[in-house]
């Protein structure tokens, strides 16, 4: 029986018990435990179900390796489910719930699956559910989906309340990983000069060689380690951070680490986690090896562990597993039996598969009166929902007899470590399988590249193979020296640390166990605990032909849990290549995907959620609009006002009277979002010809011209008046939605193109507050602020002056969108409220009144102007909308020239722009389509135009539509037939397009 | 082909499994097929299966690189719709969708294909209008789609938050029949299929040239060695550029990795996927319980299959902010495929300028959903010279410019 043992502990402090509870049930812990170690000295083995089949699952592991012992952690909007217990620190009032049951997690009936094991191989849910085919839907995938999954999900109104942070970082040398290789690599580099970082993902210095009972220069690994941190913390150009778990390394030396700042305070004020995103010179990993069990019957019973793990529980935490039968293939699994010997307890006998046992660590166990077998494996574990004994055979036997069958509390097993080598594949480091010591290793020859064809990640310690402490600190050195020279570091980097440690025999491969089992063992050998893969599904695997690891892995979902494999994936692919009868390498690995450890999607996201999801870009009248009635428009990040709506209206009536008050009176549009770039330098007139179809170059100063711009293809994509303000400049307005693509547009081609032309642009939407001023009266209201004159003849329809109206500093462009007189003013920002203010005090018995997006809309329908976005979607041309006037054919090229000339662009059958008129007078639906008889070769109905805008025209008092019609514009008059709501037609009569003041006498008036 | 059912699974539990045999062989290359399909990854093995079934022509390779859907075809989000906007999209996508419906039972293999319902987001007037009139050309073109309002979208999604201060969610497009399938298992599915008509599915063999003869494409030179053909397919995805340089032509097609990831599995909280365009981001969950959740593509092109982090920010912070419960999951594993993007975002199934030579690519972000269609269409191209359904798709149709846009109605192609 597990328990809290009544001494030692290395990292708990007895004087500080915290409570928490498990399953409702109050337990308690002492500061410094995991959640694992807290519940295994409560006697709580079994921690939850597996994923498949609802297998009993208690822990295996002491770390981040950890696939069984997940819980649903806290409550509330801070509950978290999958979290593993393992790398979860005890706090004060932590509550856990076990996963993956129903109804309970002593009895869960959905373990029913495990009376029909022989049914239940890999992949058999793609040899069937195949009829009835709507059972899929409806019934079978329910089920599964119901019975997969793991924890339970967050309730669907639940909002985070803890805080993420996101920084940036820059290092020579990144050293990922803080046990002893680690602090030795970031010492050597640190005393070289290098600015290094040094993370470690646990809350501890160190790693394992305190618990393995490391000699460092002649002190305990604890004494080392600890000056070694305090000589860190010494050097100004090094820094450490604990908690942080080196993520990802991606190209260019970019690193991401996940930083739980606060997980283990919850609701400390502050952030709960930071993610790092570092770009380092040189990237260290010196994430040490990972323990990998052993395959045989029962493997996955709680209370079967690894042996490293068995050591941390009872050296770091005091905590025993109870009486433990040790599994080996190696001589480091003694040091458990050593371990749980020394602090007093029951090693019945070690099980060693190799033939003899002579080192200096089993020689130590024989002393301590512990008994080994050689030569002997497990038969089967026996056991319900925890081990309660094992049975032993002949390790080379088929496994159909024992040898002796013990009583026991718990199995420690040991089949050998891997070193963590994930860091190093993620940005292509290659491995190579190192068959001494059984298991793949970063290849030095080849690693990741960086930008200068040079190696950027190299690995330190156990992670490049070096297990032993002493061959580890040497590498690691060496390694840390290596990167601060290659950054450049030119100090003295010192000279390694030595470490003592007993010699080890070679191990012996093992990957099942015994090694001749029959299959009723094999299906009973756990590959992956979390997925329930089991030696027979790879063996099955193989046998159907998914040879490839991926396809093995794929079908049997080996590695594909939420620890992605660590434990499985090298017994998964050697029993695998056995199968297939071809050496491990020959098998070769999956992928490492970034993260090492899974990252929580709010840390991902940063603080930018809610209101800083994105920013909200505001116009200087934005509080005005706010409190006068309006409702918004989201266009892109700004918000425009769709419409001032009046008591008792509704937004339709107030867009009809902000429509008809602008052609009689007075309309105010805050067109403060309009891009405005400016484009300046000798080659301003050169590089503008280039992007518009039009020529902008002969341009006068004091003048505007309308223009389009298409890109490479002809299609347009923007339009807009272009003003030039003298010589070399040129002031560009865009449309809303386009400022910042274009000026990126302008960029692009100045940057990537045309390197060599002297234009200079800047983006000055936000410098602006522009101020559209709308109707018959407009003239009289600007004249009244006095300042400027704005006479006709003054300033003619296209024209553009400077000066001072009613006091501020203002551009007036003499332009217009509505078909009225209009002029369109820009003032610095800092004065647009004031100059709204001002229109609106001294036009108040001119009958001045703002109007909104709906309005503008509505007015430039009218008048037949097109709207980019309405009439053009990215695969029109301007020659669809009747606007060849504004393509030169006087330039030798323009952005788009080639693209119109191709054969489909001159088709003559092409939907060009055309006004309707609805025959009944109602407003055609948006987007309607124009269908005429019969289908096409996929049997679809054949459509002739399409409506790109559709109002209705409080004006003229009926809809009003702009389309593109098949041949269009020679086809006035003609009626045709729109597909409306079922099988409704709508008649509408091709006019055109434009409908008010078609002489244009107002529009220049 | 040993049947697959309930019942042979009963059978083989008797006897420990030992009957079940290869899904697809692993056969040596002849020295001549009628047909070579270049890349075995769903496309590829589409057209093969089709030029079996449809046209009887079953001489046929089918050779991949490396292991058989290790492309996009195993890398993908798996949505599977057809709402396109524009008729040659819309018809060869519903066509692919209605094949997906009863694929399973066709290549007597659990393709666990879910109609699940897809649903894309309006957060913006303008997307609104654009749904619309999605809609209103579904419904011309026999597409079975839905505007719905928040309403209904609530309903469907639980845990949607509607009102985003940034982008409050105006309704959707909703394709009910739509959904997602098992990716893998659609090529294993059909590679056994094939397999069964006695085709050849040759894995670990790249082709690294293509010979010709008189204007005639001949045979492809292989890392297995020379291999005559009657009519070459080359359908390699992010690689198509590379194959088309070998059989002498130039294609206008891009090569860009597109990110992807999967939260921690939990139990089911989402039924249907959910795509918002305005913010870049969507999201179902998987059977087994997983987010997939995917967004945009690499700003510069590139060959390398792996995940890069930028856009992961972007997704995962648009898809907290529509999803805010999602906040404390956790992501298991990114990672990245190389899509084949063409000028207009539309794929290509078209003859080559070498005789009998065809291609059929640049299904970028969103070629899962027409597999069966697009390898029927491209079949039926191959086996007659021409096909309705890939007739607009011609890779002559840049030059031409007559261009199949979809970006028009939607920001991503999934
Ligand atoms: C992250 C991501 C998410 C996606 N999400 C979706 C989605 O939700 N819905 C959707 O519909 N689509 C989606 N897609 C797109 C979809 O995956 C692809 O369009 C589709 O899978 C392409 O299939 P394919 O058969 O053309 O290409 P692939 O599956 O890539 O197959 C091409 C094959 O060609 C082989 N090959 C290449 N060169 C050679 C050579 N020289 N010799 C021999 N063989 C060669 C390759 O090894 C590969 O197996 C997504 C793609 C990605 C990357």
């Amino acid at each position: 029986m597990s328990r809290r043992l009544a001494s030692g502990g290395r990292l708990i402090d007895r004087a500080r018990p915290l409570k928490f509870t498990f399953n409702d049930q109050h337990m308690s812990g002492f500061a410094g435990d995991t959640l694992a170690s807290a519940m295994l000295g409560r006697g709580q083995v079994l921690a939850g179900r597996s994923f498949k089949y609802h297998r009993p699952r208690g822990v295996v592991a002491s770390g981040a390796e950890e696939p069984n012992a997940l819980v649903g952690l806290g409550k509330g909007e801070r509950f978290e489910p999958n979290q593993r217990t393992t790398t979860t620190e005890l706090f004060d009032g932590l509550s856990a719930t076990s996963q993956n049951h129903w109804p309970s997690l002593e009895f869960d009936l959905l373990a029913a699956n495990n009376l029909v094991p022989q049914f239940l191989t890999a992949g058999f849910y793609y040899k069937t559910f195949l009829r009835p085919r709507a059972f899929w839907k409806h019934v079978y995938e329910p089920i599964i989906r119901r019975s997969a999954g793991l924890g339970r999900a967050p309730d669907a109104e639940s909002r985070d309340p803890d805080r993420y942070e996101l920084v940036y970082g820059f290092a020579d040398v990144l050293v990922i990983g803080g046990g002893v290789a680690g602090l030795q690599a970031a010492l050597a580099a640190g005393r070289a000069g290098a600015r290094v970082m040094l993370w470690e993902q646990t809350a501890h210095w160190g790693g394992r060689a305190p618990v393995d009972g490391v000699e460092i220069d002649g002190q305990p690994a604890d004494s080392w380690i600890k000056s070694a941190v305090e000589a860190l913390e010494g050097m100004e150009n090094v820094s450490l951070r604990l908690r942080c778990m080196g993520a990802g390394v991606h190209d260019h030396g970019y690193v991401l680490g996940n930083e739980r700042v606060a997980d283990h305070l919850p609701g400390a004020s502050g952030p709960r986690q930071r993610l790092w995103r570092v770009r380092a010179d040189r990237v260290i990993t010196a994430t040490g090896a990972i323990e990998r069990p052993l395959s045989f019957a029962g493997n996955d019973l709680p209370g079967v562990m690894l042996a490293s793990a068995v050591r941390d529980y009872v050296v770091n935490w005091a905590v025993s597993p109870g009486r433990t039968v040790v599994v080996t293939n190696n001589d480091d699994a003694y040091r458990t039996a050593i371990a749980l010997k020394e602090a007093g307890e029951d090693v019945p006998v070690i099980a060693d598969a190799r033939d003899e046992a002579t080192g200096a660590l089993p020689q130590k166990a024989r002393d301590l009166g512990i008994r080994i077998m050689t030569g002997t494996g497990v038969q089967k574990v026996k056991g319900g929902k925890t081990v309660t004994g094992v049975a032993l055979c002949r390790i080379d036997s088929d496994g159909s007899t024992h040898t002796e069958v013990l009583d026991c509390d718990a199995v420690a097993m040991s089949g050998g470590w891997s070193p963590v080598v994930h860091l190093w594949s993620h940005c292509g480091g290659k491995l190579i399988w190192d068959d001494a010591q059984a298991f793949f290793r970063p290849d030095p020859d080849r690693p990741p590249l960086g930008h200068d064809g040079a190696g950027f990640v190299a690995c330190a310690g156990a992670a490049s193979g070096a297990l032993g402490a002493g061959d580890g600190l040497a590498d690691a050195h060496a390694a840390g020296a290596a990167a601060a020279r290659d950054t450049g570091a030119t100090g003295d980097a010192g000279h390694p640390a030595r470490a003592e440690a007993p010699e080890e025999a070679p191990l012996r491969q093992v990957w099942i166990m015994p090694a001749r089992a029959g299959y009723a063992l094999r299906m009973k050998m756990w590959l992956d605990f979390q997925n329930d893969v089991k030696v027979s599904d790879v063996q099955l695997a193989a046998r159907e032909g998914y040879h490839s690891v991926e396809h093995t892995k794929r079908y049997t979902t080996l590695g594909m849990a939420t620890d992605q494999g660590k434990l499985s994936n090298i017994n998964g692919l050697a029993v695998l290549s056995d199968a297939l009868d071809q050496p491990i390498p020959a098998t070769g690995t999956t992928t490492f995907r970034p993260p090492y450890t899974p990252i929580t999607l709010g840390a991902i996201s940063g603080e930018a959620k809610g209101d800083l999801f994105q920013p909200l870009r505001r116009t200087p009248m934005h509080d005005w609009h706010a409190a006068n009635g309006v409702h918004w428009e989201p266009v892109g990040q700004w918000r425009r006002p769709f419409a001032y709506l009046r008591a008792g209206e509704d937004v339709h009536q107030s867009v009809n009277r902000e429509v008809l008050n602008a052609r009689s009176n007075i309309g105010l549009l805050d067109a403060s979002t309009l891009g405005k770039i400016l484009v300046s330098g000798p080659d301003a007139g050169r590089f503008l010809d280039m992007l518009y179809t039009n020529m902008m170059s002969t341009l006068r100063p004091g003048k505007c011209r309308y223009g389009l711009m298409c890109n490479e293809n002809g299609f347009l994509m923007d339009d807009g008046v272009v003003a030039r303000l003298d010589e070399q400049s040129f002031l560009v307005h865009t449309t809303s939605g386009g400022a910042d693509h274009i000026h990126g547009w302008m960029e692009d081609w100045l940057q990537c193109e045309w390197w060599d032309w002297k234009v200079h642009t800047v983006n000055l939407t936000e410098q602006f507050a522009q101020i559209a001023v709308v109707g018959p009266k407009a003239r009289a209201l600007l004249e009244r602020l006095g300042g400027m004159d704005l006479s006709r003849e003054a300033l003619p329809f296209m024209g553009w002056a400077e000066g001072t109206l009613g006091g501020v500093r203002a551009r007036v462009f003499r332009i217009s969108f509505s078909g009225e007189l209009s002029f369109e003013v820009a003032v610095p920002a800092a004065q647009g409220r004031a100059f709204w203010d001002m229109l609106l005090h001294q036009g108040r018995d001119l009958g001045v009144m703002p109007y909104g997006t709906e309005a503008l809309h509505i007015l430039r329908a009218e008048k037949g102007f097109i709207m980019i976005g309405d009439e053009t979607d990215g695969t029109v041309i301007p020659q669809d909308l009747n606007l060849n006037w504004a393509i030169s054919k006087k330039k030798d090229d323009f952005l788009g020239k080639r693209g119109m000339e191709r054969v489909a662009m001159t088709d003559p059958d092409r939907w060009k722009l055309v006004g309707l008129e609805t025959l009944d007078g109602s407003v055609l639906p948006h987007g309607a389509l124009a269908v005429v008889e019969g289908v096409n070769a996929n049997g679809q109905a054949q459509t002739e135009g399409r409506v790109t805008s559709s109002y209705y025209s409080a004006t003229l008092g009926r809809g009003i539509a702009m389309a593109l019609v098949r041949r269009g514009p020679d086809r006035m008059g003609e009626v045709l037939r729109f597909a409306g709501a079922h099988d409704a037609r709508i008649e509408a009569r091709i006019v055109d397009p434009v409908l008010h003041d078609k002489d244009g006498e107002k529009l220049h008036g | 082909m040993k049947r697959y059912s309930a019942f042979a699974i009963f059978r083989e539990a008797l006897r420990q499994h030992q009957g079940w045999t290869e899904a697809w062989p692993s056969p040596e290359p002849r020295d001549r097929y009628d047909v070579v399909i270049v890349g075995a990854g769903g496309h590829g093995l589409a057209t093969a299966y089709y030029l079996g079934k449809n046209h009887g022509i079953t001489n046929v390779a089918v050779i991949d690189k490396g292991w058989l859907g290790g492309g996009n075809t195993g890398r993908n989000t798996t949505i599977i719709r057809s709402n396109y906007l524009q008729d040659p999209s819309a018809a060869i996508y519903e066509k692919s969708r209605s094949l997906y419906e009863t694929l399973s039972q066709d290549l007597n293999y659990n393709i666990m294909f879910s109609p699940r319902g897809v649903m894309m987001l309006a957060q913006t007037e303008h997307e609104k209008r654009g749904y619309l009139r999605t809609e209103r050309a579904n419904a011309l073109q026999g597409v079975d789609t839905r505007f719905i309002g928040p309403a209904e979208v609530k309903k469907l999604v639980p845990i949607i938050n509607l009102d985003g201060p940034r982008y409050p969610v105006l309704g959707a497009l909703w394709q009910a029949r739509a959904g997602t399938a098992r990716h893998d298992a659609v090529a294993w599915g059909y590679a056994r299929a094939c397999s069964a008509m006695g085709m050849h599915v040759i894995e670990q063999c790249a082709v690294t040239g293509v010979e010709s003869a008189g204007g005639q494409v001949t045979a492809v030179n292989t890392t297995r060695g020379t291999i005559g053909c009657g009519k070459l397919g080359i359908v390699v995805a992010g690689h198509s550029g590379k194959l088309a340089d070998m059989a002498g032509f130039r294609l206008p097609v891009e090569s860009v990795a597109l990110q992807a990831l999967v939260s921690e599995p939990i139990k089911p909280c989402i039924d249907v996927v959910v795509m918002a365009n305005t913010v870049h981001g969507y999201m179902s969950q998987s059977d087994k319980g997983e987010m997939v959740i995917g967004g945009g593509a690499d700003g510069y092109n590139n060959y390398t299959q792996r995940g890069s982090w930028h856009h992961i920010e972007e997704t995962v912070r648009a898809l907290c902010e529509t999803f805010p419960m999602i906040s404390r999951l956790k992501m298991l594993r990114q990672w990245g495929g190389i899509v084949d993007m063409t000028g207009d975002r539309s794929p290509i199934i078209s003859k080559t300028p070498l005789e009998g030579c065809f291609i059929n690519c640049g299904w970028g972000t969103g070629g899962f959903k027409a597999i069966p269609g697009s390898g029927w269409a491209m079949a039926e191209l191959m086996a007659k010279g021409n096909a309705p359904l890939a007739d607009a798709f011609s890779m002559y149709r840049f030059r031409e410019g007559r261009f199949i846009d979809e970006s028009v109605a939607a920001g991503v192609a999934h």
